[in-house]
């Protein structure tokens, strides 16, 4: 295997007398979706946070492409910075912008093209995560949570970035809009060759969309493989959380899934590796899988 | 890492157009422009591609090819396009929707006349608002009265220490500046008449009459007012209103009604050592320039100033200051969820409050001087 496009070793975060991690590991490889899931309060979202610089952490090393990112200076910090892309719980947009203005910023600040070229490309990535295109001209205040998620997707996706982190990408959403986000996820995973990290509780995102699931308990990584076999990893919380009944009915529907619909599941679930006629033709022509929210 | 270039090499059918380098987002903006010059100037696309120095492609300049080359499907050949790159071109093609063009808006006598009415109705609309707003506390506060609902005392006496005590300082040093140049004011132009000592009533009946509590109320809508409506604001955009309704209290009986009540019990103890500060100022001026000795200012202003003055005075205060906290609360309540939004209605909360300050002291002192009070 190559090396990881990331790698966090030994990462320590405390709060006052409040431990949250203490000898975190985790790596991260190129083209995967990795899923990082704990129950609530096991500092996933500081995780995420202490990988993307948002926040100190107290002991341990961060590698962004192969190279540690405390180490580094600002300029090339921040050019790293723009190879990684966020999505944030509830978009985070900027409430004073419209849509297709909180697409642009980023371009704005970075790329150095012509306005109208940056509108046609945030126009496009408007297309791409699935909105209409009057959603562009619309406020974030005005939308709804699902299409607000999606929204803060085509800002993280302006960059073109390699990496793209979800924090919690299907909270707040029906199962139809959870679903549909998931597939949404799937398919820009391979159709625009990222790397995924999902931050998420979300079995069913897990089963459906995940190459491998990282456990976070007892204030650490606990395990990291794939969704099937880290059900049956030998951890209190990891069989209280699969083996109970949300993750039982999550698991079977996964299954079942996969028996209607061998060849597309199987082309998601394992990973970037087989080719993708089947996502890209559906968004060539208008697109039956990806409806646009209301 | 190599730049992203193109070359067209050869002439009509043959001409072949070779894309080389990073074609991603980071690298684009030259390369933007240059194309955009070699479009403008050949009419055909040209007939072949290919791409086997193309290293990477990304929806920047995947787009960029499509907008400029390829146009709409089906395309002509591109030599070894890696099937991944391949997909992608689909994919941004599959995306480019018509942009929807943004409608101009008029302009001129029409925009005009147009912009002049809605500003008409805006107005009013927001007047009557007020009035509907002040009615409501005004109901509430009589159900508190009739002990149907609570007043929230400990609420209460919070604003009354933010809004009033916490005010002291700067209320009290503004209106001692205020004072300080009237007396100055008054002596230069009364010195010619050889009236200098009238400097004496000119500072107490003003600040008595006029400067102490409209000073006061400019200052606290200044200060509460806004505070008023960023705190109400932020509790809107954040749902935190909908909640005290869920919970099936009242907003007005928890927020607005200490907030006003505050106001109004803070705003005449504040005006009335704003007076007491502009006619310390007065005296001080008066002491050190015009030779007016303090006790000599103390035994003229016995003399002279009469109850009527500081009751006229005071008799605005409280109706300034609900004037203050309405609008403060009442936009606050108009705020929607946008950080934007909540800087909008701070802004004409304290633009409105004022206003209305100063229209009701102009109103008021033509009522007065009518009443010959």
């Amino acid at each position: 295997m190559s090396e990881p496009v990331m790698s966090v070793k030994g990462l320590g975060n405390r709060f006052g007398a409040q431990v949250v991690h203490e000898n975190l590991d985790l790596d991260i490889n190129k083209g995967e979706v990795l899923a990082i899931i704990g129950g609530s309060g096991a500092g996933k979202s500081v995780l995420m946070r202490s990988i993307l610089g948002l926040q100190p952490y107290q002991a341990g090393r961060i590698w962004w492409f192969g190279q540690e990112m405390a180490t580094l200076g600002d300029v090339e910090r921040r050019a790293l910075e723009r190879r990684v892309g966020v999505m944030f719980q509830d978009g985070a947009l900027f409430s004073s912008l419209t849509v297709l203005e909180n697409v642009m910023v980023p371009l704005k600040e970075h790329s150095g093209l012509d306005e109208n070229f940056i509108t046609q490309l945030a126009r496009l990535k408007i297309a791409l995560v699935g909105l209409p295109p009057e959603a562009g001209d619309k406020f974030p205040e005005t939308l709804s949570g699902g299409m607000r998620k999606r929204a803060g997707l085509a800002r993280a996706l302006a960059l073109d970035p390699e990496i793209l982190f979800f924090d919690e990408p299907t909270s707040g959403l029906d199962p139809i809009g959870a679903a549909a986000f998931d597939e949404l996820v799937a398919t820009l995973h391979q159709a625009l060759r990222l790397t995924v990290i999902l931050i998420t509780h979300d079995l069913d995102s897990v089963y459906r969309i995940c190459d491998r699931v990282a456990v976070l308990a007892d204030r650490h990584v606990v395990a990291v493989d794939t969704p099937e076999k880290i059900q049956f990893f030998d951890h209190p919380w990891i069989r209280d959380c699969f083996q109970g009944p949300r993750g039982r009915m999550a698991y079977t529907q996964a299954q079942s899934v996969k028996t209607e619909h061998p060849a597309s599941v199987d082309s998601i679930s394992s990973g970037a590796s087989s080719a993708l006629q089947q996502p890209v033709q559906a968004l060539a022509v208008p697109n039956p899988t990806l409806k646009p929210v209301q | 890492m190599s730049a992203a270039d193109f070359q067209i090499i050869g002439d009509g059918v043959a001409a072949v157009l070779h894309l080389s380098g990073d074609w991603n987002v980071a690298g684009l903006a030259d390369l933007e422009v240059r194309t955009r010059e070699i479009v403008a100037k050949t009419e055909t696309r040209p007939p072949q591609f290919d791409a086997s120095e193309l290293s990477v492609l990304d929806t920047a300049g995947a787009l960029l090819l499509i907008s400029r080359w390829l146009g709409a499907t089906p395309w002509p050949p591109i030599a070894g396009l890696r099937e991944a790159d391949s997909d992608l071109l689909k994919l941004v093609a599959g995306n480019i929707g018509t942009s929807p063009r943004r409608l101009r808006k008029p302009f001129g006598l029409a925009r005009l006349a147009e912009r002049v009415g809605s500003a008409t109705q805006f107005a009013a609309m927001q007047f009557l608002q007020l009035l509907a707003f002040g009615g409501q506390t005004l109901a509430t506060a009589a159900s508190i009265v009739f002990g149907k609902q609570r007043l929230r005392w400990t609420s209460t006496v919070h604003h009354m220490e933010q809004a009033g005590l916490d005010a002291v300082p700067i209320v009290c040093l503004l209106s001692f500046l205020v004072g300080a140049v009237v007396a100055f004011l008054g002596a230069t132009v009364l010195a010619d008449f050889g009236a200098e000592v009238y400097t004496v009533e000119l500072v107490s009946i003003s600040f008595m009459r006029e400067f102490g509590v409209l000073l006061t109320a400019i200052m606290l809508a200044g200060r509460s007012g806004s505070a008023y409506t960023a705190e109400i604001g932020m509790m809107r955009a954040r749902e935190e209103i909908d909640a005290i309704r869920a919970l099936g209290l009242d907003p007005i009986e928890l927020l607005v009604i200490p907030r006003v009540l505050a106001l109004i019990v803070m705003l005449p103890i504040l005006g009335f050592l704003a007076m007491l500060s502009g006619i310390l100022g007065g005296a001080l001026v008066g002491g050190t320039e015009l030779g007016i000795s303090p006790g000599l200012f103390l035994a003229r202003m016995q003399e002279t100033a009469e109850l009527r003055h500081f009751l006229v005075g005071m008799s605005k205060a409280p109706i300034f200051a609900a004037i203050i906290a309405l609008v403060g609360c009442l936009e606050g309540f108009k705020v929607r969820a946008s950080a934007e939004s909540v800087g909008r209605h701070t802004t004409s909360s304290v633009v409105q409050s004022i206003f209305l300050v100063i229209l009701v002291d102009a109103i008021a002192a033509i009522f007065f001087m009518e009443l010959a009070v």
